[in-house]
């Protein structure tokens, strides 16, 4: 599971949740790939991502890489920030571990690098 | 960009499902359905390369691995099957993709209200199950969840039987539909019940977009 992926995955069909967001990452294994910089792709992704819960999850895995608490004014011209941010994006996954609700503490499994979201049919 | 024929002998040696489950209408794409599909929506569109991708019911991958040959900078495959995941991390395993990315989902879950994901991928693929057995309608509630992910088009395959009324459903929705190809292929005898040794299907390849 890719750090930009996990900004999207909230445990919010969970009844009784409000926002499910964001997961706690407990990871176990832990792996970096290698992925080709693509500058144009990471400007578009950030205006999508939220910045406190990627800060977060980077903290949750010891990935923070000096990515700052809050996303700078004129972003796009920081090609040393853009280049950190495709790393901890892209380049950085959870191999195993899980993915904890904020709310409920439910956790969900990821292995071999795939979260497992689906809930049973008492939850929903 | 990658020719046509090479793009389909990669796919040709993708690890198909061991025990396909009827009641999830699961079949491997066709290697030259899937390699068909990816070029076109690169070549004719560019809507592959550089692109946020997403495969709704990626099954063992396919159309995951095609869409990331043809240069789509992340592509996120999306089934509820743990079967169908193992193979498919296999198959991007095997081909070094790690532009790929799985996760494990009810695909109809995925649209609720607020999710993260709606209008998140620039592009979003399916080959949806059809809707046939138990599951009537499931190939257009797919289309539909697949048209909330995606800020931009929606490739998918339908059966050519399906077309008036796919067209007429997606129009009600206020949703531009193009039959960009008629495309068929032999499916091959997958489950205890099939009797005839195979069956020619004809599919109609489908771009769909929001008006």
């Amino acid at each position: 599971m890719k750090l930009m992926t996990h900004n999207m995955l909230t445990s919010k069909g969970m009844k009784n949740v409000k926002e499910g967001f964001p997961l706690k990452i407990q990871a176990e294994e832990m792996r970096n790939v290698d992925i080709d910089y693509d500058r144009d792709f990471i400007t578009r992704m950030i205006p999508k991502l939220d910045w406190k819960a990627l800060v977060f999850a980077a903290q949750c895995v010891g990935h923070k890489e000096d990515l700052p608490d809050t996303l700078p004014e004129g972003y796009e011209n920081d090609n040393e920030l853009l280049k950190r941010l495709h790393h901890v994006l892209l380049e950085v996954e959870v191999v195993s571990g899980c993915l904890e609700c904020p709310e409920t503490q439910r956790k969900f499994p990821i292995s071999n690098g795939i979260p497992n979201m689906l809930l049973n049919e008492d939850e929903v | 960009m990658i020719r046509l024929k090479e793009l389909e002998s990669w796919l040709q040696d993708l690890q198909d499902f061991e025990s396909p489950k009827v009641a999830l209408e699961q079949y491997q794409t066709p290697p030259h359905i899937a390699a068909h599909i990816a070029h076109t929506i690169q070549a004719s569109f560019g809507d592959l390369e550089g692109k946020l991708v997403a495969d709704l019911g990626c099954g063992c991958g396919m159309l995951t691995v095609a869409a990331a040959i043809m240069g789509a900078t992340s592509v996120v495959g999306f089934d509820i099957d743990s079967d169908a995941l193992k193979i498919c991390k296999e198959n991007l395993e095997d081909l070094e993709i790690t532009a790929a990315e799985l996760v494990q989902a009810e695909v109809r879950q995925l649209a609720v209200s607020h999710s993260r994901f709606t209008k998140l991928f620039d592009t979003v693929l399916l080959n949806p199950p059809f809707g046939t057995k138990c599951n009537q309608g499931a190939d257009l509630e797919f289309v539909q969840v697949a048209l909330e992910l995606s800020h931009g088009p929606v490739y998918s395959l339908h059966k050519t039987s399906t077309r008036a009324h796919i067209i007429k459903t997606a129009s009600r929705w206020g949703v531009n539909v193009q039959v960009l190809a008629k495309l068929r292929y032999d499916l091959p005898n997958t489950y205890k019940f099939h009797k005839k040794k195979s069956v020619d299907i004809e599919v109609d390849f489908i771009k769909f977009t929001v008006k």
